[in-house]
């Protein structure tokens, strides 16, 4: 494909004063043959003009900008219908390199050859379009699956309830009272269930489907096909996204048989108490007597039997509000309520000073450590750790253990949720807490499965309020995921992107890995046990491009060939120049950001290294390793984020597979008897640039050690 | 739908930090045009200025950065920095606001290239490090800044009589005879997310802060801790530069007391949990204390706070801190407060003392003449306010960086919600 290439080297910022910019013009023009060449101070001022001239007058089809930074004038530097290819000789050369220097100037003329080769071998992306369902499943009919539904509907869209039970409400339907939400937050509130399900009832483009199952669900987003299992048999339905609002169950009475719960009838959990409360009468269980005396105990934290590895602020407040229950009751009854932290964060501090301004609730911090019954029922709890020191014996009418959350997917249906057809599991993956795992600080809802969002207590520990609050939120993720499918782009973090990865099929040697890879399980195998993307599944992240032994996975506007081609454009010194050079494939997110903050800084860092930014590190195919070496770069230096449990990896995995990929181009290197330290994965965090002449010079102390790479001038 | 007047797919974002942007970028990926009125002059607000979120200890640039590509390649958000909301008013489909510009003295033609800072002869003291060191008269705030344009202090730069940034600028983007301005669009709905400040600690003159130097407060101890900060990441002692070999935090200084701040400010308990890993990361040596009233650390956090515990050696005492004081020979602080699980009355020293200080709401009272409601602490009633009107993040409460992130994903659909049904009315 002939592309029509213009090259538009800027001299501003400093540009001009650092480097010979005639050069990179005349490189631009001869070397590499583009047919139009300008150059000007003001690219991303008046002259925009020249380029969009050239763009629409000269069909210009390629613009290549050498000047600043990609994550600057991003709104300025765009010409529909070009490509644009910025080339960094601003953050990257000018700003962190001593002007005038030769190695200055030979690190700006390859970026500006690796650019223009990006752009010869960049297609425009041809997005992916078939028709979409613009319809929201939801599954789960408590508060946060309602709140979703309700969401989506208002915002136009139909929805399809799916609930297990015969009504809607879940959990919510069972309050008494929910915890106070408005000024001056002291007092309990009437649960909003009831109201919630008057208001979806009305609400139009409305299906719901109670008493019923998801039987399976295949396909991918805009396009899932949904099997619901009912009463009157199974339903078939489409569905372009998915919210999940499974809700939570409480932890097993097994875990809490240590507390007397199943061997003493008057020890009950919060969640018998609240149905007692709201069936308008909480009694003994043993004889039916008013009580007179209560115990309320948290029971859900990492030191408590339960061995959650996480507690609540949901345990806390229920055991505060259950005090108010038994003190509204029964006006002379005690309630003593034992914590060893109270958990009533933010505003519900109102409620808790409540609480304690209640002469009739006792509350202290204590940790139950025996327990027993008497003759007439009642429980004798001894507990320890209490702020008058020693041992504090109570004798109690009723004792309640305010127990942990545990999301339903943990549950005994939690496997038969979703029952997604997918090759990588029915469910959503989970973190270590069993909840869906997502970035849950500052993306919560983007779950490993494209176009299912996870909302309410299935996705962490919350209240009714906030599980509301998240049911609506995740409505509005799949809404965004239905309108991006439609148009054939991506959604987070890569929103909009058009591209999509193609195989070349012929060549696959159906080993699958990047179908195991795909951190979003967006590949199928066929019967070959060859891939079949669903595209609408992919994340744009070039995973499985990284994982490919045979390299037969590209994108139109990323790929090894163009990656390659960019390492083959570097100008390599020969040995005797002492001129060692290093490639550096760093990702595009989080290590090329910090790269342009240390040019901001004006950080010197080795004029050796020659950047490649990348999607993430798990799109590097070790071919480009090799081909870096056999290229005669002395070191490689692969630069991304933390992998692990604490991952920052925007695609999950990208580093961590990168890593592993890792083991094989050493032993490679080795085979070729070359030193495989050349080759380093470096931790690059986006905000530590101050580190990032230290780490290269390491590397080019490494290399200064083993000497130049022997494969030169081959 | 292109049928409707641009007011009903628009959506005001009133605040640009994490729930501002939030709401803004989750808006315009369903399709909608959000426009975003920040007061400063950069958006991502309070979490630009953490080194590091809990619980996963990763840096909030991290996010932001995605955040900013996402408003980057958003068609649909229209930003105003160094800009107030004065008024809203109307109803769903159809507000009239008046938005106030600052001027900036920089315009749209800064490309951030730092040929003015040199030649300025003025000094700020560093807003972004809370007034920790300074900056030029003309700076540009910090290295993610969005948009990255320069801006001058006005309440310090020389303007003509001096004016050598307009001189050195070769791309004409100084514009020291910038006035303010007004202006008013229309929107179909709002989302209030104007943010929170920290609880002064200069009110808390038991605790020694603005008397003893080397008592700091856990915002500025995020600046200390920063790459980009003052001491470029350095934990040292402010008096004198020294190492510090001891902290001790002070929880809930302000916050849960009567006398300053009734509520409990949902996050510090964490931030102290966290920042001393900061100090115990740079000196595996140093001791970490906390003083707390209840360890509030809900949910899935509980495991954190365990896992500060255990591995990084943080020692923890229940009790509410009585009084920092100063050894006035060796100069360390004197923290004195009662142990109530053994009921006796304690002294730590330290080198450092972080106090944990809380969140108050940005909003000022009558400050933006809008149909909301503002509770006895100044923060926005979210059911209180006039259909179409939302709020998000620490304007409705104290809360982390992931629910405020919930809360505007959610306050953004409300809004759509509002659009459509203005729409269809």
């Amino acid at each position: 494909m002939g592309k029509k290439v213009g090259v538009y080297v800027c001299t501003g910022c400093g540009i001009g004063d650092c480097l010979d910019t005639r050069k990179l013009v005349e490189l631009a023009e001869t070397e590499c043959r583009a047919p139009v060449v300008r150059s000007s101070s003001a690219f991303c001022l008046e002259d925009a003009r020249l380029i969009r001239d050239d763009v629409e007058q000269q069909r210009v089809d390629s613009v290549v900008i050498a000047g600043c930074s990609s994550r600057v004038n991003a709104e300025v530097f765009f010409f529909k219908p070009a490509f644009v290819e910025r080339v960094n000789i601003r953050e990257r050369v000018t700003w962190g390199q001593p002007a005038n220097d030769p190695e200055t100037q030979s690190l700006a003329e390859d970026y500006l050859r690796m650019g223009i080769v990006r752009a010869q071998k960049a297609a425009p992306p041809v997005p992916y379009q078939e028709a979409t369902e613009r319809r929201v499943l939801v599954v789960g009919g408590g508060m946060a699956g309602m709140a979703a539904v309700i969401a989506a509907a208002k915002a136009g869209f139909e929805v399809v309830l799916v609930e297990r039970s015969p009504r809607l409400g879940g959990f919510a339907a069972r309050l008494h009272r929910q915890f106070p939400k408005h000024p001056p937050y002291r007092d309990l509130e009437a649960p909003a269930v009831a109201a919630t399900i008057r208001e979806l009832e009305q609400l139009p483009g409305v299906t719901v489907f109670t008493s019923s199952e998801i039987e399976q669900i295949e396909g991918q987003p805009g396009r899932f096909s949904v099997l619901v299992r009912r009463e009157e048999g199974s339903a078939e339905l489409r569905a372009g996204a998915i919210v999940l609002a499974a809700g939570w169950m409480p932890v097993e009475a097994d875990v809490l048989a240590g507390y007397g719960l199943g061997r003493y009838p008057n020890v009950v959990t919060s969640v018998a108490l609240e149905e007692m409360a709201a069936q308008g009468r909480i009694v003994r269980p043993s004889d039916g007597r008013e009580v007179q005396s209560v115990g309320l105990i948290l029971c859900d934290g990492p030191e408590d039997a339960a061995h959650l590895p996480y507690g609540g602020s949901v345990s806390s407040l229920v055991a505060l509000k259950q005090a108010m229950y038994l003190r509204e009751q029964a006006p002379s009854a005690t309630v003593y309520l034992l914590y060893e932290d109270m958990q009533a964060p933010g505003l519900y501090e109102y409620f808790y000073r409540r609480v304690q301004e209640d002469p009739g609730v006792l509350l202290s911090r204590g940790v139950v450590r025996s327990m027993g019954e008497d003759s007439d029922g009642g429980i004798l709890l001894e507990a320890e750790g209490t702020p008058i020191g020693g041992a504090v014996r109570l004798k109690v009418d009723l004792l309640v253990l305010s127990t942990g959350m545990r999301p339903a997917t943990l549950g005994p249906n939690g496997p038969g949720i979703l029952n997604l057809r997918y090759l990588q599991g029915g469910e959503l993956p989970t973190s270590a807490f069993g909840y869906p795992d997502s970035h849950y600080i500052c993306f919560p809802y983007e779950t490993q499965r494209t176009g299912i969002y996870s909302a309410g207590a299935v996705r962490k520990p919350m209240d009714l309020a906030a599980s509301a609050q998240d049911g609506a939120a995740a409505a509005l993720k799949a809404i965004q995921c239905i309108e991006k499918s439609s148009a054939g782009a991506a959604v987070h973090p890569r929103v909009g992107d058009l591209s999509y990865p193609t195989f070349f099929l012929q060549k696959c040697t159906s080993c699958g890995r990047c179908t195991q890879e795909c951190p979003f399980g967006a590949l199928e195998l066929d019967e070959k046990k060859r891939p079949v993307l669903n595209t609408n599944r992919c994340r744009r992240c070039g995973i499985c491009m990284g994982a490919c032994p045979v390299q037969i996975i590209s994108f139109n506007d990323y790929s090894i060939d163009m990656l390659s081609g960019m390492i083959k454009a570097v100008g390599i010194p020969d040995e005797f120049e002492e001129k060692p050079r290093i490639l550096a494939l760093a990702c595009e997110n989080d290590a090329c950001p910090a790269l342009d903050m240390a040019g901001l800084r004006r950080l010197q860092y080795s004029a050796a290294v020659r950047v490649i930014p990348v999607r993430c590190l798990g799109s590097v195919n070790s071919i480009l390793i090799a081909d870096a070496v056999s290229r005669g770069f002395d070191g490689v230096a692969l630069m991304g984020c933390r992998p692990g449990d604490d991952y920052q990896c925007h695609f999950i995995r990208g580093s961590e597979l990168l890593r592993r990929r890792m083991d094989n181009v050493r032993e490679t290197l080795d085979q070729l008897a070359l030193e495989s330290e050349r080759v380093q994965v470096m931790e690059v965090t986006i905000s530590e640039w101050e580190q990032i002449p230290q780490k290269l010079a390491e590397l080019d102390e490494i290399v200064a050690r083993v000497g130049p790479n022997p494969m030169k001038g081959f | 739908m292109e049928t409707v007047p641009a007011a009903q797919r628009s959506i005001l974002i009133v605040g640009g930090g994490i729930a501002g942007i939030t709401a803004a970028v989750e808006a315009a990926e369903a399709g909608y045009e959000a426009i975003i009125v920040e007061q400063g002059a950069y958006l991502g607000g309070r979490v630009a200025q953490l080194y590091k979120y809990f619980p996963k200890l990763c840096p909030p640039y991290c996010g932001l950065e995605i955040n900013f590509q996402r408003l980057r390649k958003a068609p649909g958000i229209r930003v105003f920095t160094l800009a107030e909301v004065e008024q809203i008013v109307g109803r769903p489909g159809e507000f009239d606001v008046s938005i106030r510009l600052h001027p900036r003295y920089v315009n749209d033609r800064c490309t951030a290239c730092g040929a003015c800072t040199p030649v300025c002869p003025k000094d700020r003291p560093n807003a972004f490090n809370f007034g920790v060191g300074t900056t030029k008269a003309i700076y540009l705030p910090h290295e993610m800044a969005f948009p990255m344009k320069y801006a001058i202090d006005g309440s310090v730069c020389g303007f003509t009589e001096c004016a050598r940034c307009v001189e050195v600028c070769q791309y004409g983007a100084v514009d020291l005879a910038m006035q303010p301005r007004s202006f008013s669009l229309q929107v179909g709905a709002v989302v209030v997310a104007t943010g929170w400040k920290p609880y002064d600690a200069g009110q808390l003159d038991y605790l020694g802060f603005g008397k003893y130097p080397d008592v700091i407060t856990n915002v500025m101890m995020e600046r200390l801790a920063a790459p980009n900060g003052p001491t470029r990441g350095k934990i040292l002692r402010p008096s004198d530069g020294g190492e510090v070999n001891s902290v001790a935090f002070v929880q809930c200084a302000g916050s849960r007391d009567y006398n300053y701040l009734p509520y409990c400010s949902g996050i510090c308990c964490m931030a102290s949990l966290k920042e001393a890993t900061y100090l115990r990361e740079r000196n595996p040596n140093a001791k970490a204390h906390i003083f707390y009233i209840d360890l509030r650390t809900p949910g899935t956090y509980e495991a954190f706070s365990k896992k500060v515990r255990e591995q990084y050696g943080v020692s923890i005492t229940k009790g509410k801190v009585a009084r920092v004081t100063e050894d006035s020979t060796s100069k360390q602080l004197i923290v004195e407060a009662e142990d109530i699980l053994s009921a006796q009355k304690i002294q730590v020293r330290a080198d450092l003392v972080v106090l944990a200080t809380g969140i108050e709401p940005s909003l000022e009272p009558g400050k933006m003449d809008a149909p909301i409601v503002l509770d006895a602490d100044r923060f926005v009633v979210s059911r209180g306010t006039a259909d179409g009107i939302f709020t998000a993040g620490c304007a409705a409460g104290p809360m982390d960086v992931a629910t405020a992130v919930q809360q505007a994903t959610s306050a953004a659909i409300q809004a759509i919600g509002a659009l459509q049904g203005a729409a269809r009315r």
